[in-house]
């Protein structure tokens, strides 16, 4: 490592935040990552896209260590991630994820889910943790839910909440797995409206999705996975207007028309 | 304002349908005519049942439980002598039923949680002896268990040649011997130390609690509470001496002095039934925590839980809804196959009932006490697993 190896938790605008360095990662004999290098700035917005099981999924989750790379570096705000059970646990508080599939507790409340991290990993007071997170509530747009249960919620409803709850964390990173795709279609645009919103504050999102519009309109760059690999990554004029890959261009005509 | 052909705008817009064919009326009539028939039915069997006890000069009576038995109980919590009433000798037995089910509850659901536990473990010889065990256990007859368990007991040496086990604990053809607590003097200012440590680790436990909504960290807190259940009474211990003392099993000529002992029937009982059961706890254990879906851990690990909180704060309370109803099924098999107990000759409500029954020559109402004894004991237990089911369910829709 040299001497531009930023210092951890002092990350700046336009520093490098994520630096994946020749990721690999295999289920049994199944070579997942192949070699995967990323390079992600504070205040980015990447949109990773690819067929179904290129590893998009596997590779967003080897960011906060729900799977664990075999080869290669994964550095995280100056952290590098290893078995080391403190760095896990430091990084996990600094990332925040959404799910295709909300994954919120069914037994609490949608202001229990929120509030539970801050008051158990950050140790807020409750009535802090409370205060914080009916305004993130309030800016998902449904703080006249806070007392409902998940199941009483709508998918959309359900998505907005686990946004809230992973913000609330004060995440320097936000990853989310295609956090629309298991939503009705009226549903779709009220959490990317959140998503848009979140990005235009400067959070750095690294965003596995297939909704092109969102895309174009919001991301600094896009990633192209194939076959565990990234095959183009470029701003999305480029992705869009001119792809230098074949592969690209034939997935690109399939899912837009 | 237009109509469609052959549908004028003056029609009624819900026809009368004849009363067959309307869904209310059918539920209602449904429900009518099962009742009628379940009552149909009752009569029936009653008549049969009054009719033929009249034939054979059997009549439904429970005069007899006041009339001395005549016969020995081997081992009972409530002394029993033959001199004493057949209704003493039906709670004698009742007596022996309870116990046995109530430390086979509780030593079975500590054993299925361990088992339910261990089948998850990560560790391959853990989960593979843990399957094991509970394939050869839910797939055997009980009875045959118990009555081996019975036999191993039984084939033990003679009390001359007692297998000794540390802590003057003793195994022979007898049954199982081991130290006897006895109450000291100090055994009461010792046990106002106990209770003061429990209380000063609830109150501490509160202030944690409040100190955690306040935003502090609360396991020091939490570890001191700890700390002082455990110093407290071990201080008093050794300060002001032993509050219990035991009294251990001194072998003399045939026997031994002194102990307590539990028959070879009672702890075959007890083993086979606990074993047995537990095997089945276990298996609801692991599908309750199965049943808790993997993106929850993944959403409390990916929000920095420790995998402790993990489990305490999500996993739990929702392995909790799904193991708590089978488990009370559990509890009442346990109960009920404790019946098994004639197959080995110990002395439960079912095998007093049955000596009763011959000797009175009033099967039909033993049994029918019998029955109802059975299904007070289980209704009770019920009744305390739904409400201890009603606080774990919370609303969540
Ligand atoms: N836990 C797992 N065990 C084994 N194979 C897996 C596991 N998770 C994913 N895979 C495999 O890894 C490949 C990539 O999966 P994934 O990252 O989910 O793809 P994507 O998100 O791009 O659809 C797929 O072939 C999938 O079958
Ligand atoms: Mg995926």
């Amino acid at each position: 490592m040299g001497d531009q190896e930023p210092a951890p938790g002092t990350a700046m605008a336009g520093d490098e935040i994520i630096v994946c360095r020749d990721v690999h990662k295999w289920f049994g004999q199944h070579h997942v990552l192949r070699g995967i290098d990323l390079t992600v700035r504070t205040g980015e917005v990447v949109v990773i896209f690819g067929p179904s099981g290129s590893g998009k999924s596997t590779f967003i989750r080897t960011i906060n260590r729900l799977e664990e790379h075999q080869r290669g570096q994964i550095i995280v705000d100056g952290i590098e991630l290893s078995d080391d059970l403190r760095n896990i646990a430091a990084i996990r508080s600094e990332i925040g994820m959404v799910f295709q599939s909300f994954n919120l507790f069914p037994h609490l409340t949608a202001l229990q889910n929120v509030t539970l991290a801050p008051i158990k990993v950050r140790h807020w007071a409750r009535d802090r943790a409370e205060h914080e997170a009916m305004e993130l509530l309030t800016r998902v747009g449904i703080p006249e839910q806070a007392h409902k249960y998940p199941a009483q919620l709508s998918g959309g409803q359900q998505q907005r909440v686990a946004l809230a709850r992973a913000l609330a964390m004060q995440p320097k990173i936000m990853l989310f797995d295609e956090p629309t795709s298991a939503l009705d279609p009226e549903m779709i645009s009220e959490v990317l409206d959140v998503m848009r919103e979140l990005a235009q504050s400067g959070m750095t999102m690294l965003c596995v999705t297939h909704e092109m519009g969102f895309a174009r309109a919001v991301c600094s760059r896009m990633a192209f996975f194939d076959q565990g690999q990234i095959v183009e990554l470029g701003p999305p004029w480029q992705i869009f207007d001119a792809p230098k890959h074949e592969r690209t261009k034939r997935f690109l005509s399939q899912i837009l028309h | 304002m237009t109509s469609a052909p052959g549908a004028p705008s003056d029609a009624p817009l819900r026809t009368s349908v004849p009363p067959w064919r309307n869904v209310r009326v059918r539920r209602v009539a449904a429900q009518g005519v099962f009742v009628l028939a379940v009552l149909v039915a009752a009569l029936w069997l009653w008549n049969n049942l009054t009719s033929a006890m009249a034939r054979t000069n059997l009549t439904f009576s429970l005069n007899f439980l006041r009339t001395t038995a005549g016969f020995e109980i081997a081992e009972s919590p409530i002394p029993f002598r033959a001199v004493d009433s057949y209704g003493q000798a039906f709670i004698a037995g009742l007596a022996n039923t309870i116990v046995v089910s109530i430390v086979g509850i509780v030593l079975a659901t500590i054993l299925g949680v361990l088992v339910g536990i261990a089948r998850l473990s990560r560790n391959w010889l853990v989960s593979r002896l843990s399957a094991g065990f509970v394939e050869v256990m839910r797939n055997t007859p009980l009875l045959v268990q118990l009555v081996l368990l019975y036999a191993v007991l039984r084939q033990l040496p003679p009390v001359a040649g007692s297998i000794s086990l540390p802590g003057s604990i003793y195994l022979n053809q007898r049954g199982l011997f081991i130290p006897s607590p006895e109450a000291e003097a100090t055994l009461g200012p010792w046990l106002g130390l106990v209770v003061g440590a429990v209380a000063l680790a609830f109150v501490l436990r509160r202030i944690a609690v409040r100190r955690e909504d306040a935003g502090l960290d609360p396991r020091r807190l939490g570890l001191v509470g700890l700390a002082g259940l455990i110093v407290i009474p071990l201080a008093g211990w050794i300060v002001l001496g032993a509050p219990i003392s035991f009294d251990p099993p001194v072998l003399e000529r045939f026997n031994f002095r002194g102990g307590t002992s539990f028959s070879p029937e009672f702890t075959a009982l007890l083993a086979g039934l606990v074993i047995y059961t537990a095997a089945f706890i276990g298996e609801v254990v692991r599908g309750g925590i199965q049943a808790v879906r993997r993106g929850q851990v993944e959403a409390a690990q990916a929000l920095g839980l420790t995998e402790r909180q993990t489990l305490r704060l999500v996993v739990f309370p929702q392995a909790l809804r799904v193991i708590v109803p089978p488990l009370t099924s559990q509890y009442l098999n346990l109960a009920k196959n404790s019946s098994l107990a004639i197959a080995i000759g110990f002395p439960d409500l079912f095998a007093v009932s049955r000596t009763m029954a011959n000797q009175t020559g009033q099967p039909v109402s033993v049994i029918v006490l019998v029955m109802a004894t059975y299904l007070t004991i289980s209704l009770a237990t019920s009744l305390l697993m739904n409400l201890y089911n009603r606080r774990v369910q919370v609303l969540e829709r």
